[in-house]
């Protein structure tokens, strides 16, 4: 309702129409995303992160690498955003993101035997989607009406997640087919990316509102964050982020308490994404619906839930199946929902700029919380860490109540 | 309209791409062939995981060794994080053993009746920095059937005190001619250890410390075995009658369990291909095959 009452410029949809909701643009991105994610996913699947992030690594440097991995493409993302404003043409910006993202894809194979050589690699990838993300969260938002915004980004994150869910079954499928193939994953993975490209540069309309190009600098971006409203959310979503544990923290905690065999552990990320697929559209209607900050405050409530079944150490595959259900409901009331929140915060001419700010003020924040936690981890143990995170975080949660 | 049409085009070129370079690679791959584990030679893995002897390609292994007419195969699955060890003795079908970890080692004993392994359990080799990877080592006798899951369960002698701790690796197991005593790597408290096991009794002892990666000469009179200085790890004969020690003509750092080629030459992997270097010290590396590892000789 205070979203409404900031800009409603968007006509009102009926509520019996949701079919026509969601634009054609926004599906495009999707597919984009789809795709993409299939690719990428498929990589990450069979490259041995898992080792690196496993066990025997120790909980100080589990964090740092959760940080590195969460926080780098923080930078990436302003630019991207800035890039997209200043040029009009966002969909211009984003496809630099998914480009370099697809070359990425070749470079794998040689650096196959080297870890730096792989870190570059996933580093420039993770470049790629830097680059990519406010330009297609700006488009998705220029697209649609401010009443469908939830559903739309709701319909985007589901399609997303979809992808990221395919990608390993393509991948473990590949490799079953061709005996430890790995180069065939590499090239598979190669020609879905470009062809996401393609389907961006041909199919995908740039929206409307778009085409001008706004004369902005940096200095108008940093002036947007004086306004109160966009100034608070963004405020709020890093005291938020803050408390976050890191998600492969989660998977540790859910695999030591519900004592699932460390091989499982590759498998949780699974759980959760599915339960973020299912959801994330529902609960994006839900937000347009009763609020979106209200849904954005809710999933860290439950957040801090699942923290508290950790802390409080339940065992069996039921708590594990009840925390990775939170985990998942988390993200399907947190991700679109906030730029869905965001984003009539911002004037169009600065859509990307502004979208960009407060994910990179959340993501930059979900970096901070898992070093931190990897250290109090590292310093006591999972469950007090848990423990102390869900007190912190039920304080920001209070704390963000406070934000119109 | 025209540009629906080239992007359709496009769309379909890639497809049709990725299709032929999957299909190529479908192509490509050589129908396994029977070894001839009677005839002698070396065998090894080659760059696309496939074992070899000659001009024969046998299974899909990471690790491979043979002795008397039996093959252990040592590889990952395409479930991630998990290994299988397949092994064929004459007579009787493949038996496969699943673990779940990474395939690290595999040994046959001399007489072909036991097969030892060793997979990386977290932590990628030694990723991490000292003392924070974890090893699995089991061994398993194909007459009886016996799976001696882990080294973990045996009873280990430091020093001749009992060594109760809990941060024990075990890798690297190696078999004496007896199919009784063997020898193994133990690591616990950032120190490593050659220990001697005794499979009926159920017992290791820690013969020598800063040992790594043991393997029995033919003859069973010595072990090649990498020596830890600091991170590096450089490659040594010791004599078991009379613990004298010599460090090879082989400064080059190495992560391997060494094979002995015959009782005066040691093979080992290193850079992506097979070197052999002469047991007394004297000598220099030769490169016996290029882009390979994991050497096993057929006796």
């Amino acid at each position: 309702m205070y979203v409404s009452s900031v800009r409603s410029t968007g006509p009102a949809l009926p509520g019996g129409r949701a079919k026509h909701a969601v634009p054609a643009t926004v599906v495009g991105l999707g597919v984009v995303s789809l795709i993409t994610d299939m690719s990428a996913e498929m990589v990450t699947a069979v490259l041995p992160l898992y080792l690196v992030y496993g066990l025997g690594v120790g909980y100080l440097q589990l964090g740092a690498i959760d940080g590195l991995y969460t926080g780098a493409t923080a930078l990436l993302r302003l630019a991207g955003g800035y890039f997209a404003d200043r040029l009009g043409r966002p969909k211009a910006v984003a496809l630099v993101g998914y480009g370099l993202s697809a070359a990425t894809k070749l470079a794998f194979p040689a650096a196959g035997s080297s870890l730096g050589a792989i870190g570059l690699v996933i580093g420039a990838d993770r470049a790629g989607k830097g680059i990519r993300t406010a330009p297609r969260d700006a488009m998705i938002t220029l697209a649609t009406p401010d009443g469908g915004l939830g559903r739309a980004f709701g319909v985007h994150r589901a399609m997303d997640t979809a992808g990221a869910l395919l990608g390993p079954i393509i991948a473990f499928g590949l490799l079953t087919v061709l005996v430890g193939d790995y180069p065939a994953v590499f090239g598979v993975s190669f020609c879905l990316a470009v062809i996401a490209v393609i389907v961006l540069a041909v199919f995908v309309r740039a929206p409307a509102g778009a085409v001008e190009r706004s004369r902005v600098r940096l200095r108008a971006g940093f002036a947007l964050l004086r306004q109160p409203g966009l100034r608070g959310t963004c405020l709020a979503a890093a005291a938020l982020g803050v408390c976050t544990v890191g998600d492969m923290f989660l998977f540790v905690g859910v695999q030591q308490s519900a004592g699932l065999p460390p091989g499982a552990l590759p498998l949780l990320p699974l759980a959760t994404a599915l339960a973020f697929m299912a959801l994330a559209s529902p609960i994006g209607r839900l937000a347009d619906r009763v609020g979106r900050w209200k849904v954005f405050l809710a999933g860290h409530v439950v957040l801090l839930a699942a923290y508290v079944v950790l802390a409080a150490s339940a065992v069996g595959w039921a708590v594990a199946a009840v925390v990775l259900a939170a985990h998942g409901v988390f993200y399907a009331c947190t991700d679109g929902v906030l730029m869905a929140h965001a984003s009539p915060l911002v004037p169009e001419s600065l859509r990307a700029t502004g979208l960009a700010f407060v994910q990179t003020g959340q993501s930059l924040a979900r970096a901070a919380g898992a070093v931190v936690f990897g250290a109090l981890a590292a310093g006591t143990a999972l469950r007090p860490a848990f423990a102390l995170f869900a007190v912190v975080l039920l304080v920001s949660v209070l704390a963000g109540t406070r934000v119109k | 309209m025209r540009r629906t049409w080239a992007g359709i085009a496009a769309v379909v070129i890639t497809v049709a791409a990725g299709a032929v370079f999957v299909g190529s690679r479908t192509g490509g791959a050589v129908a396994e062939q029977p070894l001839d584990l009677a005839r002698g030679g070396l065998l090894y893995v080659d760059e696309s995981g496939r074992v070899r002897q000659d001009d024969r390609v046998g299974p899909s292994c990471q690790r491979v060794d043979v002795a008397a007419g039996t093959l252990a195969c040592l590889r990952a699955t395409a479930v991630p994080d998990q290994a299988e060890l397949v092994v064929t003795k004459p007579g009787a079908g493949p038996r496969t053993i699943s673990e779940w970890g990474t395939p690290s080692r595999v040994r046959v004993s001399p007489s072909g009746r036991l097969v030892g392994w060793t997979v990386f359990r977290s932590g990628d080799s030694y990723l991490g920095g000292a003392g924070t990877f974890s090893t699995t080592a089991g061994i398993f006798d194909l007459d009886t059937g016996s799976h001696y899951g882990s080294l973990e369960d045996f009873a280990l002698t430091v020093d001749g005190k009992p060594y109760p701790a809990e941060d024990l690796n075990y890798w690297g197991v190696t078999f004496a001619r007896d199919d009784r005593t063997f020898y193994a790597t133990v690591r616990s408290a950032g120190g490593t250890w050659l220990v001697r096991g005794d499979l009926r009794g159920r017992t290791l002892t820690a013969l020598r410390r800063n040992v790594e990666c043991p393997s029995l000469s033919p003859d069973g009179t010595r072990v090649a075995y990498k020596f830890r200085e600091g991170d590096r790890w450089r490659l040594h004969v010791l004599s078991l009658a009379d613990g004298r020690d010599v460090p090879l003509a082989d400064p080059a750092h190495l992560d391997d369990q060494p094979q002995w080629l015959d009782d005066r030459t040691v093979a080992y992997g290193r850079d992506k291909a097979i070197h052999a270097v002469p047991a007394d010290g004297t000598g220099a590396p030769v490169v016996v095959r290029p882009a390979a590892s994991s050497p096993a000789v057929v006796r």
